[in-house]
Parts: C-alpha cells; sequence; structure tokens
C-alpha cells in the first residue's frame, strides 16, 4: 500500500482578515438521510437515537459525536469527525436499513468555519440569511456568489460553518476572502 | 417579491425558480384515445391571465421543494402558497 494523504477540498491555510478568522474544516464527515414514503417514524427513531432529537424545520442538533440539520422535509445532513467516522454513511445505513436513503456527502462539500466579532457584518454582505436573528442551531440554505451553500449558525456566537460545493471550493473561499477584507 | 413557504416561512422569490402553470401538475393520460389532442394543450396551450395565476415555484435555493403559488399576475400579491405534491395528490395522484 501507498502512504497516501488524504488531501482537503482546497488545502489553504487559516487565514485572519481584521478579526475574522476563515479556516478550511476537512475534518468533518458528511452523509445526507432521506426518509423513505411511510417509514419517517422508523426514521425518526432512528435518528433520536444517534443524535438525541431529530432536527427540527432550519434546525441543527449540535450532538456529539454526530451531530445533523435538517436540509428539506423528511431529510436531514448528519455530521461526524472524519477520524473516527470516515464511513458515516456505512455505519448510518446499517442503523436506517430500508427507513431510509442514505448518500455519502463527504465528497460533495466543503467546509468552512468562519469565527471572530465582525462575522455577522461579513455575513450580511454575502448572502440574505438574517444573521442577527439566528440562534445557535440554526440553519439556513442560502445562496452565497451564486453557490447553493448551508450556514449554520454554531454554538459560539461568533461562529458560523458554512457547507459549500467542494467541487466550487475555490470560488467560494474568495468570495468569503473578499466579505471579510470589505469589513475589516 | 416574498413567498411565503409553507414550511419555512417568508422567503425572498429570488431563492426560487418559477416552473410555468399549476396545470402542468394534470399530466394527460398517454391511454386515452384523444391523448395526442390532450398533450398538444398540455404541451403547447396556456392562459395568459392579468389577474390570479396558479403557478409552479420551485425552491431551488432553499429546501428544493415545489410549491403551488397562487398569483396576482398584475399585483404580484400572493394569496396562498401549497406544496405542490400536497396539491397532487389531493387531486388522486400517489406521487
Amino acid at each position: 500500500m501507498h502512504d497516501l494523504i488524504p488531501i482537503p477540498a482546497l488545502g489553504v491555510a487559516t487565514q485572519t482578515i481584521g478579526t475574522i478568522t476563515i479556516a478550511e474544516n476537512a475534518g468533518v464527515a458528511l452523509a445526507s438521510v432521506a426518509a423513505r414514503r411511510g417509514r419517517a417514524d422508523i426514521c425518526a427513531d432512528v435518528l433520536t437515537s444517534i443524535l438525541g432529537a431529530v432536527p427540527d424545520v432550519g434546525k441543527a442538533v449540535l450532538h456529539d459525536p454526530e451531530a445533523g440539520f435538517w436540509m428539506a422535509a423528511g431529510q436531514w445532513m448528519i455530521g461526524a469527525p472524519m477520524d473516527t467516522h470516515e464511513d458515516l454513511a456505512d455505519q448510518l445505513k446499517a442503523k436506517l436499513g430500508d427507513a431510509a436513503s442514505v448518500t455519502e456527502q463527504s465528497g460533495g462539500w466543503v467546509v468552512f468555519d468562519i469565527t471572530g466579532a465582525a462575522m455577522p457584518d461579513m455575513c450580511e454582505i454575502l448572502c440574505n440569511a438574517p444573521i442577527r436573528r439566528m440562534a445557535a442551531g440554526d440553519v439556513q440554505r442560502t445562496m452565497i456568489h451564486q453557490l447553493g451553500c448551508f450556514v449554520i449558525r454554531r454554538a459560539a456566537d461568533d461562529h458560523i460553518r458554512i457547507l459549500g460545493p467542494r467541487a466550487s471550493a475555490g470560488s467560494l473561499h474568495h468570495a468569503l476572502i473578499t466579505a471579510a477584507t470589505a469589513v475589516a | 417579491m416574498i413567498i411565503d413557504h409553507p414550511l419555512l416561512g417568508p422567503r425572498d422569490s429570488a431563492e426560487f425558480t418559477y416552473m410555468g402553470d399549476a396545470r402542468l401538475i394534470e399530466r394527460p393520460s398517454p391511454d386515452s384515445p384523444d391523448a395526442a389532442a390532450a398533450f398538444y394543450d398540455y404541451a403547447y396551450l396556456r392562459d395568459n391571465p392579468a389577474g390570479w395565476h396558479r403557478e409552479l415555484w420551485f425552491h431551488e435555493a432553499g429546501d428544493r421543494s415545489w410549491l403551488v403559488v397562487t398569483r396576482n399576475t398584475v399585483t404580484h400579491e400572493i394569496s396562498k402558497v401549497e406544496f405542490a405534491s400536497d396539491v397532487a395528490r389531493a387531486k388522486g395522484r400517489s406521487k
């Protein structure tokens, strides 16, 4: 076997601009869960056993090690640390069986963590998520730089996590840097 | 224009894509004897009302749901927003 090193979507260094820090987070494994028709109850039971609760509309359940957020009616995105849950989709499928369709999503998304006092100012020029009204655990899908992204308001008041399309990671990072520079 | 999404609440119409007349849900049966004429109507003929119109909107930058939006084409007032799946099932469709 070759001694292969996993490659993140971008591999850019963490940047601090003014008070804002933009970091690519390559440590998140993702998988989506879509309840099959008539099996929503079973799906909800399994998700409750994994996360502690089923994420409500527009909400995340910030739980360790697995966390999850609502994407659409009967659809959720589950995330967990890559180190321990690289096969997250397989783990979920084993628990959910025929109750849900599970799709590996780690290869589809790039994850950026944005922290800092000016984060809300930056978020306001990036997208139309009402960032100052969002509480910890609120999630909104929105357009950033013409890309459909998820904006997750994390536990800390100055922390948002943005999930964007991995193939456009460079464009999204450029948009983040531009916005951070504008408010710095 | 703001569309009041049944689950997500008021959302900017820029997040949505207009997908045509809501009558597109009522696809004719290909087995009926007048299928050719029915499909000609279905594919090509549209009303263009100045007033209330039922339209399909796709929440592309949101939860990807299809909605039936009742909108006044003159004033842009929106009186009703429903899930297209609910509308189709109410018409006896299974999906």
